[in-house]
């Protein structure tokens, strides 16, 4: 059965951040021996995001949580739930949520939590936060999926993991909402396709078990389960946004789903900056917001791993054009870059640190 | 340092909270009681503008402890858009194309950690405006 | 209010004084200040000290050093105020004299900075500054200074080679003096290809923070008649202060606590700027000493790097500054620095500096400030 609220929600505002930083798949092939094709034709790929060194995922997110506050042109102390989600929060026990009310101006009254599912962490928030908002307990939620991510040194993942996030205001459907959600559902199992222990600095993976039975099956199942019973073909739906591991799966998924490139272009961004994890598919829709216009439908289907995906039917409406505006589009972004290079890279991420 | 020095200071360093006198309509950051023009204790809540331009800035090569891995980072001192003047790091820009007159706007980003096991200082630095309008 | 003049001075060479703690060379100055005052009974000791607390984990400094120097217990009262402890410690000696509160007092300076490594000497001199909102945001001083320089550069179309100049003509000085901690020339090249501290200012545009201590006995003119034949008086010491905070002041290229201070300091000593025929300022950096030169209205705004060039703040030249080789090349040793000052311009007026006399100098002027500026303190002495 899919989720529809009882009352209906939308997003009221949507925002993004990337770092500015970039570390290209040439630079981390040179330090460790591999051959760069292999991740720019391969997994179309070219660099990724990095974080620099005075920022972490609570800094993405405050960011792309301002920014999603500023379109919902709201008073930010009328948001009753904030919500972070994250697999890199900078301490394993003090929220990333609280720091992210606070910088915005949510503080005192209001819940805040931090959710963890891999790279779903941010679509579990703006689920749970579009509960909330339905349900009447809360005026709006402010949901956000944020990573700096970190692979293992020469690991394949290193090539891809990198640091983004995107928020989003949710509250009652109305003249100045942005988009509605029309429905949602999550399809879940238990799948040991990509894990990190208590205590380890870096995760493990499963390799081409991270494909079909994973990312392929979760992804697969929950859009097409939220497809049927909403009555939609892929036709019906002018962008999709899918989790975006690297630039293959992705493609792949829409394919067997009937969605052309065109469709899945806009919300591409793994190409440019990687794979922000919990940011990935919520930077995807800000990425395809930015463009869109009332009457769109979009549907977006990320992917934790562990494992699980949540589908969404989204439905642009008039209240997008006077705030696409309000904050940098993730064009923006994305446009602002410098690269840098691999010893600059582990320098800021603390994987080589001066002895004191 | 403390968590209560660290914890004062919050809605300063994430929301550049300052005053503004009541009476003479001066602003003043960090917070002030009394107003230093006029001398009356009318000073009420006032949030500062998160954009400003650079009035006069140094690269620090020369660190102070727990500053030394990032040298030499930029400091500035800004004049936001209501004339209240900021000192702070600047962020996300080459030394090399920092100017005096550089327009630039608030992020929150991590100041400094005493230790790895140590709490985290978060709190205002001045970076290139990203949107270029 | 009494007369009040200086009847004895002691230095210490200014070095890194591995060898020496804070007990021994406050001790020296001490002997030396005794001995050239004809050893006076001194009533109350006032010792100024900047960092000790932090460097060398001792507070209470008063007890600590006098035990040792063989003072008896006597008062004495521990003054603080950052760089600037001397320049306060100097005015409470004086006010004491003056006011009829004590006959003879010491006002006795110093500071250990060469036990800890430089970054915790960039550390606790930015205690000065204001914590939450410079400090802690990496901030330092040298950095307050460069960015002064930035602007000073720019307003007054001030060139990156005379603010060199400055340092050159200090090391100049201090080839001649014996208590300098860097007694040798440097050329404008040479200051401006040293390694950079903050950007525009570099090691060479720095003074060195190290280890010394200076004493001066303070009594009426009666009094003095009886120890010792050569005296000068203290004509004017006057404080002031200003923010703390760069960000709260409406300019980074003068300093309001030296204009205060020196405007009150003239006009208490009846003297004006163009009678001072020698100085010793506050040149914590180039940049600083071009500041204070402006504020203490002996340089026109603006104009000191044309005075530097033309030779006017050479000890021959119209404003001889800094004989000794100022905070740059006599060295900076913290709360001692305002103490030296005054030994040394009284060491001038008596004719006794040696090497680095000033000829005919009869009005001398010392300025010391804290931090950048947050408080400055000028004396006028008189032969």
């Amino acid at each position: 059965m899919v989720m529809k609220p009882v009352n209906p929600v939308g997003f009221l505002g949507w925002g993004g951040y990337i770092p500015r930083y970039r570390l290209s798949v040439e630079e981390i092939a040179r330090v460790w021996g591999k051959d760069p094709k292999r991740y720019r034709q391969g997994l179309f790929v070219d660099e990724k995001a990095v974080a620099g060194p005075d920022e972490d995922s609570a800094t993405v997110a405050v960011e792309a949580a301002r920014n999603s506050v500023l379109r919902a042109n709201i008073n930010a102390k009328d948001i009753g739930a904030v919500f972070v989600g994250s697999e890199s929060n900078p301490y394993a026990v003090k929220p990333t949520g609280t720091l992210v009310a606070e910088a915005i101006g949510a503080t005192p009254s209001v819940l805040s939590a931090d959710f963890e599912f891999a790279c779903k962490a941010g679509t579990e928030a703006i689920q749970c936060g579009t509960a909330l908002v339905a349900s009447g307990m809360v005026k709006y939620a402010l949901s956000v999926g944020a990573d700096v991510s970190q692979g293992a040194p020469g690991d394949d993942l290193e090539f891809t993991a990198a640091a983004g996030g995107a928020g989003y205001v949710l509250g009652r459907s109305g003249s100045d909402t942005v988009a509605d959600i029309e429905a949602s559902y999550s399809f879940v199992t238990d799948t040991p396709d990509f894990w990190r222990r208590q205590g380890q600095p870096y995760p493990r993976h499963g390799e081409s078990f991270t494909g079909t039975p994973a990312y392929f099956k979760h992804v697969g199942s929950a859009a097409k389960k939220l497809m049927d019973e909403l009555g939609y073909k892929a036709n019906d739906f002018n962008y999709a946004i899918f989790h975006q591991p690297n630039g293959k799966f992705p493609v792949r998924a829409a394919n067997s789903l009937g969605f052309t490139m065109d469709k899945i272009k806009p919300g591409l961004l793994v190409t440019k900056i990687g794979n922000t994890y919990s940011g990935s598919s919520p930077l995807g829709l800000a990425a395809t917001l930015d463009i869109a216009k009332p009457g769109d439908k979009i549907l977006v289907v990320s992917y934790g791993s562990g494992a699980g995906s949540d589908a969404f039917s989204i439905i642009v409406k008039d209240g997008i054009e006077t705030k696409k505006q309000l904050a940098p589009s993730i064009t923006d972004y994305v446009n602002r870059k410098l690269n840098v290079d691999y010893s600059t890279y582990i320098k800021w991420y603390r994987m080589i640190v001066a002895p004191t | 340092m403390s968590s209560a020095r660290i914890w004062r200071e919050i809605p300063q360093r994430y929301r550049l909270e300052g005053t503004k006198c009541a009476k003479c309509g001066t602003a003043t950051f960090p917070p002030r009681s009394t107003c230093p023009k006029c001398g009356a204790d009318e000073m009420k809540l006032y949030m500062l503008p998160r954009a400003g331009k650079i009035v006069t800035y140094s690269l620090i090569h020369s660190a102070p402890e727990g500053f030394e891995t990032n040298v030499p980072y930029p400091v500035a001192l800004i004049e936001l858009d209501d004339g209240t003047r900021i000192t702070s790091q600047l962020t996300d820009c080459e030394n090399s194309e920092i100017t005096v007159g550089m327009p630039v706007e608030m992020a929150v980003r991590r100041i400094r950690e005493e230790s790895p096991s140590g709490i985290i200082v978060y709190g205002y630095k001045f970076r290139p405006k990203v949107r270029k309008s | 209010m009494r007369k009040v003049v200086i009847s004895g001075v002691g230095m210490t060479k200014v070095d890194q004084h591995f060898d020496r703690g804070i007990r021994d060379l406050f001790k020296e100055a001490v002997v030396k200040a005794l001995d050239d005052s004809g050893n006076p009974e001194i009533s109350h000791y006032y010792v100024s000290n900047a960092y000790a607390s932090l460097i060398s984990d001792q507070a209470d400094l008063g007890p600590f050093l006098l035990e040792y120097a063989g003072c008896g217990c006597t008062p004495v009262t521990q003054i603080g105020g950052a760089c600037g402890a001397g320049g306060n410690a100097v005015l409470e000696a004086f006010e004491a004299v003056a006011s009829g509160k004590s006959d003879i007092v010491l006002v006795g300076g110093v500071e250990k900075m060469s036990d800890i490594p430089q970054k915790q000497v960039t550390s606790v001199q930015s205690t000065c500054m204001d914590q939450e909102y410079e400090a802690n945001y990496g901030l330092t001083l040298a950095g307050i200074n460069a960015m002064a320089a930035r602007s000073y550069m720019q307003q007054y179309s001030a060139t990156r080679e005379q603010l060199a100049l400055f340092a050159v003509q200090m090391h100049k000085n201090a080839v001649k003096n014996p208590y300098a901690c860097l007694p040798f020339e440097v050329t404008t090249d040479k200051v401006i290809e040293s390694f950079p501290i903050a950007d525009p200012l570099t090691f060479l545009d720095s003074s060195p923070a190290c280890d010394g201590s200076a004493a001066v006995i303070m009594t009426t003119p009666e009094i003095a008649r009886t120890l010792t034949d050569t005296v000068v008086e203290v004509a004017g010491v006057c404080q002031s202060i200003d923010n703390v905070g760069i960000s709260e002041r409406p300019s980074l290229v003068t300093m309001r606590s030296t204009v205060d201070a020196a405007e009150k300091a003239y006009s208490m000593a009846k003297v004006k700027p163009d009678e001072i025929g020698v100085c010793e300022i506050h040149d914590a950096f180039t940049i600083t000493g071009f500041i204070a030169l402006e504020d203490l209205s002996l340089v026109d705004r603006g104009k000191t790097g044309i005075a530097v060039e033309e030779g006017t703040i050479a000890k021959d030249g119209k404003i001889p500054t800094n004989p000794s080789g100022g905070l740059k090349a006599r060295g900076q040793p913290g709360g001692a620095t305002g103490v030296y000052q005054i030994a040394e311009i009284t060491q001038q007026l008596r004719g006794e500096a040696g090497g680095t006399q000033v000829e005919g100098a009869k009005v001398g002027l010392t300025h010391n400030i804290s931090g950048f500026g947050s408080g400055a303190t000028v004396g006028i002495l008189k032969r």
